[in-house]
């Protein structure tokens, strides 16, 4: 059973470095207080991989923020969204709404979770007299975690280490509904004595697409494998990326078929808490 | 055409199974998506233009009454003659009826998706009439009765060998021995087997890219030179068009031709490019006698209200398939019916009925990467969601999950309940897992397990840990902010 990790328990040491203006627009501009940021665990993290939550806690203590974690939180409601029973979406995505309002922002370690709250929710509560500006008001100060930590918080390094190689995955939701592309490379650059290879298909979804994964098991094991080969091709030991969906996927994919290549959070490798067995992996 | 798309479970298993299949389509992903960018890359006004392209079919969207009157006009000042039709049958017996009156034996045809849509060919063979096909792929296609597999590329689908197995198959009076392993040699002996037609063709029916409201004519685009053999040399020229075809003015048409070709093969714009004005004038030196438009609704009309209208904007450019990576994975004719690919799997529904189309709106990652290329915007991937809302009204997903769904949101929204009952199953599955670190079967995930492991959860939900380690921290004093966890905690916070 993992035990917290240490370093979080330990007030923020100045591991990272921010851009001590913070991008325009940023609400550390000239003022030192510090943003109050809700974390949205997720759903997937919450239940399968902790460490990449007590990472985006991490992370987003190294960029002045104070974190809390509300209880009152599960799951965004995209599942049932996406499947077209958005009545019980709803009913999910309200609980999240009004445990989030409080905070100046929310962040979620996925793109896809991110996604859902800034770019459906508003259209999930279309027409709701009371939840339609509730709706509005939460996606508008809701983010990805690691383009949060780069876009809003100006951060431009990190004090992790890892001596490998790794390739980075672009999760739909994160590309295209929220453009994160740019702030994850640019920060895995940093990270010491780790070599970043571009994959061909970076950009290529993984054929996780939720249900869709389940639903058509042999469609999305035929995406995959495109996914994986172009991984394999770029000859790195680790891929990364943001979401916890694809990284399952792309994981127990390789794993079926006998690949040595280790999959992990984005986060974790920011975060340099690379202890823990990738996932899938021993 | 007659669909399979309720088979679509099936067909993709199959299509999976085809290694020539799976290496024409590994093909085409590598091909077109690359040399689309490229074309796009090269053009700086690429983004202004696919703006500019959408608001005409916004515009047109607006006001399709007046510009399909106007068109309509026009032919009939230009000498020709539109015949509006409700449906397939309609447009069917329409072609039949103008194909006898002028006595037609043999018909030519260039590439037309609402031919297809309407199953022409089989059709007029029925009655007598023979069509042949001009656009390469589609006389391929046509030899083997197969429907296309892609819009613009309809043989996609087939290697060279089976091209050359079909060849010899249905050209019987060549010579055996002689060698087709070069697309040049195919090329050659279609031609040599299409000009005959070509002169014979007593009726040429061509599609359109658009109508063209203020000259009344239509335009084309191929690759091959072969529709304007098709709409030049026979007496009669019947172009079949569905309504939202129609432009404004030829500088409309413009507009969208400098995206189109782009968008669809990465060519700055196809090798032939005609526009077609009528029949023939006084003086003119070639032309048809009978110029004639086929305007098929065919459902469209019921799309232009309501949520799936953004899809006729439509420009049949085949970017949509071409980035998908379930039509990369399956093919086109695992879908079942004339269209593919993620327009197809909003269209289909619309046009042949949610119940043989039932699974085409699910099998989407909805990844939006078609969404992404798609120069008229069109967002697919939220059309392809409204189709799962309306299967939910429905009530015709299965039973087992719309249960589950409804169990797990009263769950969900109930945290207290939802941490108590997660943390214990986490922790016995991550127990269960042992040294692996993953599973290769697991009950109720047997989706989940046929292609790939279940990476085991690390144990203690992320909450269990948080709650313990929230104890150990101390709080942030310079924000006098405690952490405890629920929002109310926060102090200074907004109600
Ligand atoms: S939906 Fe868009 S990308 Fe697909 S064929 Fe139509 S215009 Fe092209």
């Amino acid at each position: 059973m993992p035990a917290p990790p240490s370093s979080v328990s330990a007030r923020p040491d100045r591991g990272a470095s921010i851009d001590a203006r913070g991008p325009p627009g940023s609400s550390t501009r000239g003022s030192p207080a510090r943003a109050r940021v809700g974390l949205f665990v997720t759903c997937l993290v919450d239940l399968m991989r902790p460490t990449v939550g007590f990472a985006a806690v991490k992370l987003l203590e190294e960029a002045g923020c104070a974190v809390a974690v509300p209880r009152a939180q599960t799951c965004c409601g995209q599942p049932a969204w996406n499947s077209g029973d958005s009545g019980n979406a709803r009913k999910v995505a309200r609980g999240l709404i009004a445990a989030f309002e409080p905070f100046d922002y929310v962040v979620a370690p996925s793109g896809s979770c991110a996604g859902m709250i800034r770019i459906h929710y508003p259209e999930l509560f279309a027409g709701d007299a009371e939840w339609e500006p509730r709706a509005r008001a939460l996606a508008a100060k809701t983010h990805e975690l690691i383009s949060f930590l780069a876009d809003v918080r100006g951060m431009t390094r990190v004090a992790a280490r890892l001596p490998s190689s790794a390739t980075y995955h672009d999760s739909c939701s994160g590309l295209r509904e929220l453009g994160v592309k740019r702030q994850p490379r640019a920060l895995l650059a940093t990270v010491a004595g780790l070599e970043l290879r571009e994959g061909k298909e970076a950009e290529t979804c993984c054929g996780f697409g939720g249900l869709f994964c389940v639903k058509y098991p042999d469609i999305s094991a035929a995406i995959t494998d495109v996914k994986t080969d172009d991984i394999a091709a770029t000859g790195a030991n680790l891929v990364l990326a943001g979401d916890m969906g694809c990284l399952m996927n792309i994981a127990g994919r390789l794993k079926r078929r006998g690949s040595g290549i280790a999959a992990r959070h984005v986060a974790e490798v920011l975060a340099g808490m690379t202890d823990v067995p990738p996932i899938a992996g021993d | 055409m007659e669909s399979s798309a309720g088979r679509f479970e099936t067909n993709a298993r199959a299509a999976l199974a085809t290694p020539t299949l799976q290496a024409a389509l590994a093909k085409l992903a590598d091909g077109f998506p690359a040399r689309r960018l490229e074309a796009a890359e090269r053009l700086p006004e690429f983004e202004e233009l696919r703006d500019a392209a959408c608001a005409i079919k916004e515009h047109v969207l607006d006001h399709l009454d007046v510009y399909l009157e106007t068109f309509e006009r026009r032919v009939a000042a230009n000498g020709g003659e539109v015949h509006w039709c409700r449906d397939a049958e309609e447009a069917r017996r329409t072609i039949l009826d103008i194909c006898r009156r002028v006595d037609a034996r043999t018909v030519t045809k260039s590439k037309t998706m609402i031919g297809e849509e309407i199953a022409i060919n089989d059709y007029l063979e029925r009655h007598g009439i023979r069509p042949v096909e001009t656009d390469l792929g589609e006389y391929i296609i046509q030899l083997r009765r197969e429907p296309p597999s892609h819009i613009i590329a309809p043989a996609i689908h087939l290697s060279l060998a089976q091209v050359a197995e079909t060849f010899r198959g249905s050209h019987a009076d060549l010579p055996p021995e002689r060698k087709l392993n070069e697309p040049d040699a195919l090329l050659a002996e279609a031609r040599a087997k299409l000009r005959p037609d070509f002169l014979a063709a007593d009726v040429g029916i061509t599609g359109a890219n658009m109508l063209i409201a203020e000259t009344g004519g239509n335009v084309l685009v191929t690759n091959e030179g072969n529709a304007d053999l098709t709409h030049t040399l026979p007496r009669v020229h019947i172009v079949i068009a569905s309504i939202e075809k129609i432009v404004p003015t030829l500088e409309d048409a413009t507009v969208i031709l400098r995206v189109l070709a782009r968008s669809a093969t990465g060519q700055d714009i196809t090798v032939y490019t005609s526009f077609c004005s009528g029949p023939r004038r006084p003086g003119d030196l070639d032309g048809p006698d009978e110029y004639h438009v086929i305007l098929l609704d065919n459902g469209r009309a019921r799309l232009l209200e309501g949520e799936f209208r953004d899809m006729l904007r439509c420009i049949r450019c085949g970017a949509c398939l071409n980035h998908c990576p379930v039509y990369r994975a399956v093919g086109g004719h695992a879908y079942g019916w004339v269209y593919s690919g993620p327009m197809g799997a909003v269209l289909i529904p619309a046009l042949i009925g949610m119940h043989e189309a039932r699974h085409l709106p699910n099998a989407s990652t909805l990844c939006g990467r078609c969404e992404s290329v798609c120069p008229m915007r069109i967002p697919l991937p939220r059309m392809l969601r409204a189709w799962r809302e309306q299967l939910h009204r429905e009530r015709r997903g299965s039973f087992l999950a719309r249960l589950g769904f409804s169990a797990w949101a009263s769950v969900a929204s109930r945290p207290g309940l939802y941490h108590a009952i997660m943390a214990p199953l986490i922790r016995a599955l991550g127990n269960l897992a042992g040294a692996g670190r993953s599973f290769r079967r697991l009950p109720f995930l047997g989706g989940w397990t046929a292609a790939r492991d279940f990476p085991a959860p690390e144990g203690e939900t992320f909450m269990t840990l948080w709650a313990e380690a929230e104890r150990k921290r101390k709080p942030y004093a310079d924000l006098r902010v405690s952490c405890e966890g629920t929002p109310t905690d926060v102090k200074g916070a907004r109600p």
